[in-house]
């Protein structure tokens, strides 16, 4: 591979350039790239984690669809609020969360986000708006119809998008939620990352319609189709969602078609798609590799930046994967603690 | 906390007294709004919101969709999110509907996020049968809820309860639901003005007695309180404890009686089998008063079946004053 | 509905008995009151009375076979009733009742607790040796010491409610736990000594930490119950008489070397003490002065006709009687070896009711603290006991000469409202002569 050094300043500049690129900072745009690696290599650490024993029960990796939570999340402010899916680590790293004390709640220990009561289904920083990844599908969707509505009573001006999947989409949770808030014109945004598969089951097997996104017509609100592996794409549809919905205009409904390059879990035998239909989306429809490659073309960054970005991350990961470690496990007495609110 | 003893009070009927707690919610906090079908202009099912829009408006006082299930979700999120909404089921029944919002996210989001956040919903169900709703209109489903740590589940037997209790559950962090018998809401009873709370967890003795302890639930309060009055009339006096509250259950004072009177008799409409009375059954077995029972346990609960139409079938369905006096005499006399 | 005639439970642990014999046979008429078949226990028998007036049917119960405690073994018909096939027994209706459609026939004729029909335990229960019991009255009885077994239940099925285990402390447990004496507790009767202003008095003359109060447990408060109305009502007087015992403490010693040994071929079969032989002694004289033998009560002196001998055994906190029944008719090993066992259990508070209950006289043996003699307390309905004091060498004038002799000196108590001077001398006399020629005890 040839190296490529970034172009001169000023080429990103033009005005045919996509949304991202006239929104954004470069500074900004590195900062992006920077999370898809971190979500990357996070759920690669995770990966190894679990491999190693240190993670108890089962994870579902987003590896392939990082585009999606980052271009979503970086058109939100923290005082913005997500839910999120069982396939949720990327939403969170996304929205702010940082790794080490996600690989804590991962390894089940005091420091971890949810204080180890929760672990990969349930990873959640409110701090950072994030209420909360679901173990149940369309289980999300309802709550974020909830707090936008507290958004609107309160007039706060927060807007709340909730992820969710393909799945997700046949819950009656889905229609009940996207018809409240189309009827009371909520600040929400209800983002349905297709990854063609609701576990072993394609979308095609089990929606009665082509596109998620047409769903939207059912219930009044715009329905957004776009290439979820492209930053730039996700972006502008989020923004132009995002803008909607903060001025009072209600929900909208944004389909990222995307793919994810593992399994649903780690119990997946992969049975139900082709090999070559993973290496094809690996090897030419990767979301990191797209936006690097733009970064390059667009002169924001070049080849020693990404390096630089990729040794930043990996230590950052290395050292998120100590923390957890070191970090001591709960107590058994506290067992019960957290299950109501104590009260004075 | 109880009400100040110099509070004015009146009688008001249990649905009255619901009303005026939630007005009082909403006047006190604008953070409390209602949420629920037909609660709006139309009053809600059993007139129970009245014309609280009117008072409030619209926005406070939201008709949903029929979508129990995303409503209570709606509500969860609300709450989680800094809201204290108040939810209505129409019929208890339709808890049904919204389980997964209210057993996999209300009751479970604190622990899950390890304490990160409370939700402070509040969930009414006019519950149980008399009505000749029949099989899907008529249940008391109260245990289900009750089996859930993270939910608090009570059953306020009075007006008096019926609003302090609500005030509390409005004031409480966690998600609270109020199990509200629909024969009751039509009932009169004595309600102090202004703003109270009644403790929820706490059971209350409503008539002292030695011959027996008989804890019973929401309506069944009331017919054990006039089988008490007959069997008071052949000698024999017993306690009726108001459980009022199932989750938290009040442990204390059912043991504290138990071990007082030696005999337990539990009283509820739920279907009779794992239900509230296995519960306070099994609660006494593990607990000190077990040394202390001279008499088998016994439990008067809904029959095993679904509630039916015909009148008299549905009476048959849940324990009348005259089983409760049979038990109690039976037990009493030492002839079970 | 005719009137059932059941097996009744006539003896504290009884699950089954037997009818020796039908005083009435089928279709005979009889009256409420008379007598319709005999019942023979290990103690006495027992007639059986016609609840009802009537004709007699349907009778099962047949002599000399083990009937469980209740069952149904006739029916009286009373006049004009239709006699038909025999009816079902009530109680065994009682174990159907088991839903709620059932049940409400029952409720309406709720039984009360003191209801005869359901006051023995039931069949199974019997047969399968185990105690239907309510947790309140199992708790009860751990904390008195009593056997369940031992105690009638009042509930369906014989269920024992904590209601039989005050009833059974009132009239059993605090005779038992006393000296020897059965006998009813007056209801409310205050514990003598432990009134609280009587109390108050008695800590007013000690000044305070130089003192500990320890509570008094069933059988202090029993034994002090007992004995003051002893004291109080029995008129005593005592006969105190000096008896030889060197013949009989060689005879002990010899017998002693030539017990047998048992099958772990190391044990004796007996070791005797010197007071076996005084039981028996005991149990001989009176046995022979039968009309010492006997009992006061307010209508009638009640003449025994075996000698049951209470052996009084200290126990941690009080002491408790033990009865070696037939003791007259008992060998000396036997005496012994039943003596050890339920002293033993005795200790350990795990004597049955009737080990302790009744008796017609008592032992009371002080010598092993060299207590040359005393005098105790007669404990009705016994009307005598024996107090036994230190066996010692003394010197005895015997035959113009001076001796020595091991002596031992007896004091006899005696209620005289049943027995006079002379009949107790008499007695105490034929009891030296036992004792100083003890080969008479071997025959």
């Amino acid at each position: 591979m040839t190296k490529r050094t970034q172009k001169q300043a000023g080429a990103s500049e033009g005005r045919n350039l996509p949304f991202l690129y006239r929104h954004y900072s470069h500074e900004q745009l590195r900062d992006a790239l920077r999370k898809m690696h971190l979500i990357r290599q996070f759920e690669e650490g995770a990966e190894e984690s679990y491999m190693r024993g240190l993670v108890h029960g089962t994870m579902h990796l987003s590896i392939g669809q990082e585009a999606s939570a980052v271009g979503i999340c970086m058109g939100l402010g923290n005082e913005d609020q997500i839910t999120s899916t069982h396939r949720g680590h990327g939403h969170c790293i996304a929205k702010g969360a940082e790794v080490k004390r996600m690989f804590a709640e991962f390894f089940g220990k005091t420091t971890g986000y949810c204080r180890g009561r929760g672990g990969s289904m349930h990873i959640a920083d409110v701090s950072t708006g994030n209420l909360g990844a679901n173990g149940i599908v369309g289980g999300g969707i309802p709550i974020a119809v909830g707090a936008a509505l507290t958004a609107s009573k309160m007039k706060t001006g927060k807007v709340v998008v909730s992820f969710f999947g393909d799945g997700a989409n046949n819950e009656g949770a889905f229609h009940e939620a996207l018809n409240m808030a189309s009827v009371w014109k909520l600040p929400v945004i209800f983002v349905c990352e297709n990854n063609q598969y609701g576990m072993s089951t394609s979308v095609e097997r089990s929606t009665a319609v082509k596109d998620i996104a047409e769903r939207a017509a059912a219930y009044s609100m715009p329905g957004v189709i776009v290439d979820g592996n492209v930053l730039s794409e996700v972006s502008e549809a989020a923004h132009a969602a995002i803008e909607r919905a903060r001025a009072g205009e209600g929900p909208t409904l944004i389909e990222c078609k995307t793919y994810r390059h593992r399994g649903h879990s780690k119990s997946d035998r992969n049975r139900y798609r082709t090999k070559e239909e993973i290496e094809e989306w690996k090897n030419s429809r990767d979301p990191i590799a797209l936006f690097e490659a733009e970064l390059l073309e667009f002169g924001v960054i070049d080849d020693d930046g990404i390096a630089e970005i990729r040794a930043g991350v990996e230590q950052e990961i290395a050292a998120g994967i100590a923390f957890a470690k070191e970090s001591p496990s709960p107590e058994i007495a506290n067992l019960e603690k957290y299950v109501y609110t104590e009260q004075a | 906390m109880a009400a100040a003893e110099e509070t004015p009070t009146r009688e008001l009927t249990y649905a009255q007294a619901i009303q005026e707690a939630m007005a009082i919610a909403m006047e006190r906090d604008d953070r409390v709004f209602l949420m629920g079908e037909d609660i709006g202009v139309y009053g809600g099912a059993f007139q129970v919101t009245g014309d609280l829009v009117e008072r409030f408006g619209p926005e406070r006082v939201m008709d949903t969709p029929i979508s129990e299930l995303g409503g209570a979700g709606v509500a969860v999120g609300a709450a989680v999110t800094g809201m204290r909404p108040i939810f209505e089921f129409q019929f208890s029944d339709f808890a049904t509907l919204a389980m997964e919002q209210i057993v996999n996210q209300a009751a479970k989001m604190r622990y899950m996020l390890g304490g990160a956040v409370s939700v402070p919903v509040v969930m009414r169900f006019p519950a149980g049968s008399g009505t000749g709703a029949a099989a899907q209109h008529s249940q008391s489903l109260e245990a289900w809820l009750g089996h859930v740590p993270g939910l608090k589940v009570v059953q306020p037997a009075t007006p008096h309860d019926a609003k302090g209790l609500l005030l509390a559950a409005v004031e409480d962090p966690d998600p609270v639901m109020i199990f509200e018998h629909k024969l009751l809401y039509k009932t009169k009873g004595p309600v102090p003005e202004g703003y109270y709370t009644t403790p929820i967890g706490k059971a209350e003795i409503r008539r002292s007695g030695s011959a027996l302890t008989l804890v019973a639930t929401s309506i069944m309060v009331h017919k054990a309180l006039e089988a008490a009055e007959k069997l008071a009339q052949e000698g024999i006096e017993i306690e009726v404890v108001d459980l009022r509250c199932i989750r938290p259950m009040d442990r204390k004072t059912v043991i504290a009686s138990v071990c007082k009177t030696s005999k337990l008799l539990c009283v509820y409409e739920g279907v009779k089998t794992l239900g509230v009375g296995a519960e306070i059954s099994a609660m006494i077995a593990e607990s000190d008063a077990f040394d202390y029972l001279d008499a088998p346990i016994v439990r008067l609960g809904g029959a095993e079946t679904p509630i039916p139409y015909n009148p008299e079938l549905e009476k048959a369905t849940v324990p009348q004053v005259d089983d409760i006096i049979s038990a109690a005499r039976d037990l009493v006399m030492g002839a079970r | 509905m005719p009137v059932e005639v059941i097996l009744p439970k006539v003896d504290m642990d009884m699950a089954t008995g037997q009818i020796s014999s039908w005083s009435v046979a089928e279709g005979d008429a009889v009256k409420k009151g008379d007598v319709l078949f005999e019942i023979e226990t290990d103690k006495a028998a027992m007639e059986i009375e016609a609840p009802e007036s009537g004709t007699l049917r349907h009778v099962t119960g047949k002599a000399g076979v083990d009937i469980p405690v209740g069952e149904v073994v006739a029916w009286i018909y009373r006049e004009g009733e239709a006699v038909d096939s025999a009816p079902e027994p009530a109680a065994a209706a009682a174990d159907t009742q088991q839903d709620k459609a059932d049940a409400a026939d029952a409720k309406l004729q709720p039984q009360p607790a003191s209801s005869p029909t359901t006051a023995a335990p039931s069949k199974a229960a019997a047969e399968s040796g185990a105690v239907r019991a309510t947790p309140l009255a199992r708790r009860k009885a751990r904390e008195l010491g009593i056997d369940l077994a031992e105690v009638a239940g009042s509930g369906p099925r014989g269920r024992i409610v904590k209601a039989d285990l005050d009833a059974f402390s009132a009239e059993n447990t605090a005779a038992a736990t006393a000296v020897a004496a059965p006998g009813t507790v007056t209801e409310g009767a205050e514990d003598p000594g432990t009134a609280s202003s009587d109390a108050a008095k008695v800590l007013d003359l000690f000044q305070e930490g130089t003192y500990e109060l320890r509570r008094h447990d069933s059988m202090r408060r029993t034994i002090a119950r007992r004995l003051t109305e002893a004291k109080s009502t029995v008129p005593h007087f005592y006969l105190t008489l000096d008896c030889a015992i060197d013949a009989l403490l060689a005879l002990r010693k010899e017998l002693n070397a030539a017990a047998p040994l048992l099958s772990d071929h190391s044990t004796p079969a007996y070791k005797l003490s010197v007071n076996d032989f005084i039981i028996k002694a005991h149990a001989m004289a009176l046995a022979d002065i039968a009309e010492a033998n006997v009992s006061w009560t307010q209508d009638a002196m009640v003449l025994h006709q075996q000698v049951d001998v209470g052996v009084a055994v200290s126990i941690p906190g009080g002491l408790i009687t033990p009865i070696v029944r037939r003791a007259e008719q008992k060998s000396l090993s036997a005496i012994s070896n039943e003596v050890k066992d339920l002293a033993g259990r005795a200790r350990e508070r795990k004597l049955k009711t009737l080990e302790f209950q009744g008796g017609t006289t008592a032992v009371s043996n002080l010598g092993m603290f060299g207590i040359q003699n005393f005098s105790a307390v007669v404990n009705p309905p016994h009307a005598t006991i024996l107090a036994v004091g230190a066996g010692q060498e003394r010197a005895v004038a015997k035959n113009g000469k001076i001796c020595a002799a091991t002596m031992m000196s007896v004091t006899l108590s005696t209620d005289h409202r049943a027995v006079d001077g002379a009949l107790a001398a008499e007695l105490l006399a034929s009891f030296q002569r036992l004792i100083e020629n003890p080969l008479r005890l071997l025959v």
